[in-house]
């Protein structure tokens, strides 16, 4: 488990490989803090970056994390493809293999998607999320923010409230926080909580009565069609009883939604505010989280370039300084 | 008026002795070593091995260390065929069932155009007459177009030959249109197969709902979708004393239902398939659509409930619901993929891997479930016995093989089983009365 091809599921990663990408994103947060942000590791080496869904957040931050690596970098939107006149998953990905990228990183609304492209490509596949599955690039991001803040996650307790149901996010930060040593609930309706997800080894709490327990309460985003769907009677009775707002949240407790947020439906605007909110800091956490993930998959190992290139600042962006 | 009701191509009548093969026929009583011999595609004689002499012009098999049991019967298999000939026609799917030692199979009608009316009926008949290696049977909807609006004329279609009534693949949502077929029932016999699912419940689910579809944020089909209806429809049933069969029983709860309503009196039937008998949801976990399915595969206590249900006799017979799909149709994400998996060449060998040969079911059980399929739908049972036409299959269970590695007679690859090595090769089908599949011995190097 400790030199994976891909990164499909944070089932790809045990605590000390999780901690390894943590660690190199911590490394990459100190060049962002420079002027000149670029580093020449994938110097050559081609990133796809295949969606299939919108995206905002991950897709522009994987865009810039394979930029500051060096890559040359290939963003495919599927309205904007050939995967609107029909053409197959794998027929595209194999279309794309013909330029031999060194990475395919794939967002999709279909659980398994990456797994598929791992076994049709020999590029390093990245799950960029895939149907309500998996999303560990995000989780990592979580887990990398939320490091910063409190140190190690032993023994810190972390709620996630919301839909966990149609949830990837969900999903892939119950597996990493667990792995981390954090003790993981999981609140919200009775119809948006899966049957059988305690496996997992989470706590499932029905109500936010014991919301105070909490040092971290992680949001997650509620969806217009899910009322649509009868999931919840109305937004405004799911807001009554989970949204979470300054009444709810204690000074001590920290607060992450993985964006876009609701204003007013799961998270009320003073706790989005607040101090004790994360969320602009997970979005910064993206872009160095992805630069490890990449190099991680690319550069790390025998072939690619020591511990101190991967710091260097690249020869043209010294160049053009 | 007696109404032929299974359809094949003219296949010349065996002329066979088969020496010393451990005879097994649970239902005859059958079980050691004999020479049996056929005649003109009949069991002319049985006797002690070695003891029956070769007629002039007979096919000799050596049958020694191998076993010869009743042929299979197959009450639930998708031939797609018309419209969806891509995916198997009655050629490829009866050399698929000869090949899994079957002589007898039954057609499911949710086919392009869907099998309801006679003249369709009929023209699917003449094709058989000229394609189907094996025996096919066929079962037109039970409504028109599966739609659960309107009945097919089941009358004129059980004269055209129909077997019986099935809208497979869907269920009949609505208790009134069943209520109304059971009481038809009464007119033109035939049993109504019910694929039983309550789409108010199954909803988009693509997998078992549990800790599997939990894990992998997969919509699940929860087990009360099928035992509710189970339930339903046996009651019904028995109201009207009519005849239901129910398809690809996967949970506890249906097999709870349908022993009830048996203790109870009620003319219900039931099957299970060798992937529910076999698998958990957990094979899911791979994400590999070859285990995608309807309905899908659920847990151990699932399974367990099947094997108990099928040792006790509540499910009388084992059936594949072999359902081919191109590969081009499977090799996409899994919620994408279609449902269903092949079986018509696996079924025994896994069911004798993984049931027989730990203990966890006897041989003579296995033979016995599988054949009985004949009896449900009023076809005479497969058997062992002289004056009975030949429907025999022999196989080598000392011998292994991997699935898929040498390719499939069934058009499809979309195998559950896929590179499993089983034991048990099917060494000579026959079927009506004709050999329908022969594997030569190999020969070491």
């Amino acid at each position: 488990m400790s030199e994976p091809r891909h990164l499909l599921s944070i089932d790809d990663l045990d605590r000390a490989g999780i901690e390894r990408i943590l660690d190199r994103a911590a490394s990459f947060a100190e060049v962002a803090g420079r002027e000149i942000k670029k580093v020449p590791a994938l110097r050559g080496r081609t990133v796809v970056n295949l969606f299939y869904e919108a995206s905002t957040r991950t897709s522009s931050s994987f865009e810039l994390a394979a930029k500051r690596l060096s890559a040359d970098v290939v963003s495919i939107r599927a309205a904007s493809s050939s995967v609107t006149k029909g053409e197959s998953l794998k027929d595209t990905v194999q279309t794309l293999t013909a330029y031999d990228p060194a990475a395919i990183v794939i967002r999709s609304p279909h659980a398994g998607a990456a797994q598929l492209v791992a076994r049709w490509t020999d590029a390093a596949v990245v799950n960029a999320g895939d149907g309500k599955h998996e999303h560990p690039t995000q989780a990592l991001l979580d887990v990398y923010t939320l490091r910063r803040r409190l140190g190690a996650l032993d023994g810190k307790r972390i709620w996630i409230v919301g839909d966990v149901l149609h949830s990837r996010v969900a999903r892939s930060n119950i597996l990493a926080l667990l792995r981390m040593g954090a003790e993981v609930t999981v609140s919200g309706p009775p119809t948006l909580i899966p049957r059988g997800i305690e496996a997992l080894g989470c706590q499932v709490a029905p109500t936010l009565d014991r919301l105070e327990e909490a040092d971290v309460v992680y949001v997650l985003r509620m969806q217009n069609e899910r009322m649509h769907e009868a999931f919840v009677p109305s937004l405004r009775e799911y807001a009554a009883r989970y949204q979470v707002n300054a009444a709810r949240l204690r000074p001590h407790q920290l607060l992450m939604h993985p964006g876009p947020v609701n204003r007013g439906v799961e998270l009320s605007g003073d706790a989005i505010d607040s101090p004790q909110a994360l969320i602009a800091q997970q979005v910064e956490a993206g872009v160095v989280v992805r630069m490890a993930v990449l190099y991680e998959l690319l550069a790390h190992g025998p072939a690619g370039p020591g511990e101190a290139a991967a710091l260097e600042a690249a020869p043209e962006a010294v160049a053009a300084a | 008026m007696n109404v032929q009701r299974l359809f094949h191509a003219p296949a010349a009548p065996a002329e066979l002795l088969i020496r010393g093969a451990h005879a097994l026929d649970p239902r005859t009583g059958l079980d050691g070593p004999h020479d049996v011999l056929v005649r003109d595609g009949a069991i002319a004689q049985l006797g002690a091995p070695g003891s029956l002499p070769a007629p002039d012009g007979a096919d000799v098999v050596e049958g020694e260390g191998l076993h010869l049991f009743p042929a299979f019967f197959d009450p639930h298999v998708h031939l797609r065929t018309p419209g969806q000939e891509h995916k198997e026609t009655l050629v490829t799917g009866t050399a698929a069932a000869a090949a899994g030692g079957y002589c007898g199979i039954v057609a499911m009608p949710n086919t392009s155009p869907t099998l309801d009316d006679a003249s369709g009926l009929r023209a699917l008949i003449a094709q058989a007459e000229h394609d189907a290696k094996v025996p096919v049977g066929f079962m037109p909807a039970i409504t028109r177009g599966l739609a659960g609006t309107d009945l097919t004329e089941m009358a004129e279609l059980r004269d055209a030959g129909a077997l019986g009534f099935t809208d497979d693949g869907r269920p009949v949502v609505s208790a009134g249109m069943l209520r109304r077929a059971l009481q038809y029932q009464r007119l033109c016999g035939g049993v109504l197969a019910l694929h039983e699912e309550d789409p108010s419940l199954s909803g988009h689910g693509v997998m078992h709902e549990g800790a599997v579809s939990a894990r992998l944020g997969m919509e699940g089909i929860p087990s009360i979708s099928e035992s509710t209806m189970v339930a339903r429809d046996a009651a019904l049933a028995a109201y009207e004393q009519g005849r239901v069969h129910f398809q690809h029983l996967s949970c506890v709860e249906s097999v709870e239902a349908l022993a009830a309503w048996k203790a109870a009196g009620a003319q219900v039937s039931g099957e299970a398939s060798p992937h529910h008998l076999t698998l958990t949801d957990d094979a899911v976990l791979s994400l590999d659509s070859r285990f995608k399915m309807n309905p899908p595969l659920r847990t151990e206590a699932d399974r367990q409930a099947l094997i108990a249900g099928l040792r006790d006799g509540t499910i009388e017979c084992i059936a594949t619901d072999h359902a081919p799909h191109a590969r081009h149709e499977k090799e996409v994400p899994f919620e994408e993929a279609p449902m269903g998996v092949t079986g018509l060449e696996t079924a025994f060998p896994v069911i004798y891997t993984d049931l027989v040969l730990p203990g966890v079911l006897p041989l003579g059980l296995v033979v016995e479930r599988m054949t009985a399929g004949a009896a449900l739908l009023d076809l005479p049972t497969p058997q062992i016995a002289v004056d009975a036409p030949a429907n025999l299959v022999l196989l080598d269970l000392g011998a292994e093989w991997e699935v898929g590695a040498r390719g499939y007679a069934s058009k499809s690859e979309n195998s559950c089983f896929e590179g499993r090595t089983l034991r048990g090769v099917v060494r000579l089908t026959v079927a009506a009365g004709g050999v329908v599949h022969r594997t030569p011995i190999e020969v070491a190097a």
